[in-house]
């Protein structure tokens, strides 16, 4: 399972990733993609969209079966991965560049707070 | 752990991601559904679908009792390999199951039925030969099946199988030949071109790899479903059940009411009106309808039977149970997950031979 070390993870199998300019972009882990099968639509927040902490915000839909996707952290979404919209088979290539939006977060705490790579394998090997 | 057919070792050593279908260890894909899809439209693909059941029919009276238990006309069947599409229906005329009857001898028929159906249909089918007499019903779990299909399916199978070629090359669709204890049909369920192989279960793995040798891609359940439903397919189980007419379900083709036959269901088919119709959807929006979706249109509500992602036509397709009057051409809604969408009804097919049917 590829589950990098420098990212942190939800239990609903969200990635996550603080960047030098203090946003936090937002995607689906390998093992998710990998449980979905080929994806063949997205739905991704409006840009501007203020999201709390455990909302779902969009929805992923493969071959199988449409998936909701949360909010990790509370925030503004300030970007949204256009190429990932037009062709989301790009999220089963790789699961980690193809990110779903970035959010300005309303307090740095709640992404240091979520999980590490260890904890989340554990997560995604108990499933 | 489910029940396993003789190639399920070869699903795990390709590494398929295996699924239960229908109390069956099957594989859905070996790395992409979608890739699978394309194979098959534009190549050659193969299925293994031994978890189907054969059940051969013999004896001097296989064509009354066929005569009784199949909606469709078995008359159709004269000359030896014949096959035929049917519903076996219940005196309500619910759908028991549909199938494909392969006729030999008039003392030798072979049927083909589903998985999820099979114990079912043996009981209701052994306990119609029984009130007929001079039948016996033989299941058929010594045989494997493999659907080779795509356009140079036909061309790769007489590559691996060396000898084929000669027993099969002027079969025409919906023809069967033997090649020595293996039944070739050009049968299948994806609207491609191909060949169904019966292989006694002692073939199955040495058939296989001679087909991958000579460029025949697996492909899983996933893809099967997809091709099937571009293909304006039904589905058992989705598309039609036990409560579900044949004549509501897109299959007043596969049923003769006009000989004067009586078989099992046809009473309660000429008495009861059909209130519904089954048409094709094509999502006019970006997103994905999926089976029990509800539909609205001014003549009342329907449901989505089977739906999906089209990969040939890149957008949503599906088959969906409509009140009488909704027409081709007409648009309606779909609520997708609490949200209306607009779709386009259409007549199935959607896609057949590689080409896209729907404007």
């Amino acid at each position: 399972m590829n589950v990098p070390a420098n990212l942190k993870y939800t239990q609903s199998h969200e990635w996550t990733r603080l960047d030098a300019d203090g946003l936090v972009t937002v995607g689906i882990t390998d093992h998710a993609q990998e449980a979905l099968g080929d994806m063949v639509f997205l739905e991704l927040p409006q840009i501007g969209r203020k999201l709390q902490a455990g909302e779902e915000c969009a929805v992923v839909e493969s071959v199988k079966a449409a998936s909701d996707v949360y909010a990790p952290i509370s925030g503004e979404v300030v970007a949204t991965n256009q190429e990932a919209v037009d062709t989301p088979e790009i999220i089963n290539k790789d699961a980690y560049a193809a990110w779903l939006f970035k959010v300005k977060p309303d307090n740095a705490a709640e992404f240091s707070a979520l999980m590490g790579a260890d904890a989340y394998t554990a997560v995604a090997d108990s499933d | 752990m489910g029940k396993q057919t003789p190639l399920y070792a070869a699903h795990v050593g390709l590494n398929a991601k295996i699924v239960d279908f229908a109390g069956w260890d099957m594989p859905l894909h070996y790395g992409s559904q979608i890739e699978e899809h394309h194979q098959v439209r534009r190549d050659a693909g193969m299925f293994d679908v031994s978890h189907m059941l054969a059940v051969d029919l013999e004896g001097g009276a296989v064509h009354t009792l066929l005569s009784r238990l199949i909606a469709n006309n078995v008359d159709k069947l004269q000359t030896p390999g014949r096959a035929l599409y049917s519903c076996m229906l219940n005196p309500q005329g619910g759908v028991i199951d549909d199938l494909i009857v392969y006729f030999f001898r008039p003392d030798f028929y072979r049927l083909v039925v589903n998985a999820g159906t099979a114990d079912k249909d043996l009981a209701w089918i052994t306990a119609q030969a029984e009130q007929t007499g001079n039948v016996t019903v033989k299941p058929r779990r010594d045989l494997a099946m493999i659907a080779v299909q795509g356009p140079t399916a036909r061309s790769k199978v007489w590559q691996s199988l060396p000898g084929s070629e000669t027993a099969s090359s002027m079969l025409k669709p919906f023809n069967a030949a033997w090649f020595g204890d293996t039944l070739i049909a050009r049968t299948g369920y994806t609207g491609e071109d191909g060949f169904e192989l019966m292989v006694p279960v002692g073939k199955a793995t040495i058939t296989w790899v001679a087909l991958q040798a000579a460029g025949v891609k697996p492909a899983g359940l996933g893809s099967r479903d997809t091709l099937r439903l571009e293909a304006g397919m039904n589905l058992y189980g989705q598309d039609m059940d036990d409560a579900v007419s044949p004549l509501e379900a897109g299959l007043a083709w596969t049923v003769d009411l006009v000989a004067p036959r009586d078989f099992i269901g046809k009473a309660a088919l000429l008495a009861k009106p059909s209130q519904r119709q089954m048409l094709g959807l094509v999502l006019a929006e970006r997103g994905v309808m999926r089976s029990h979706q509800k539909i609205v249109t001014p003549l009342g509500e329907g449901e989505i039977t089977s739906g999906g992602f089209s990969p040939t036509m890149n957008q949503s397709i599906g088959f969906a149970r409509l009140p009488n009057g909704v027409s081709v051409g007409d648009t309606i809604d779909v609520d997708i997950r609490g949200k209306s969408h607009k779709a386009k009804v259409v007549k199935p097919p959607f896609v057949r031979n590689g080409k896209i049917l729907i404007a």
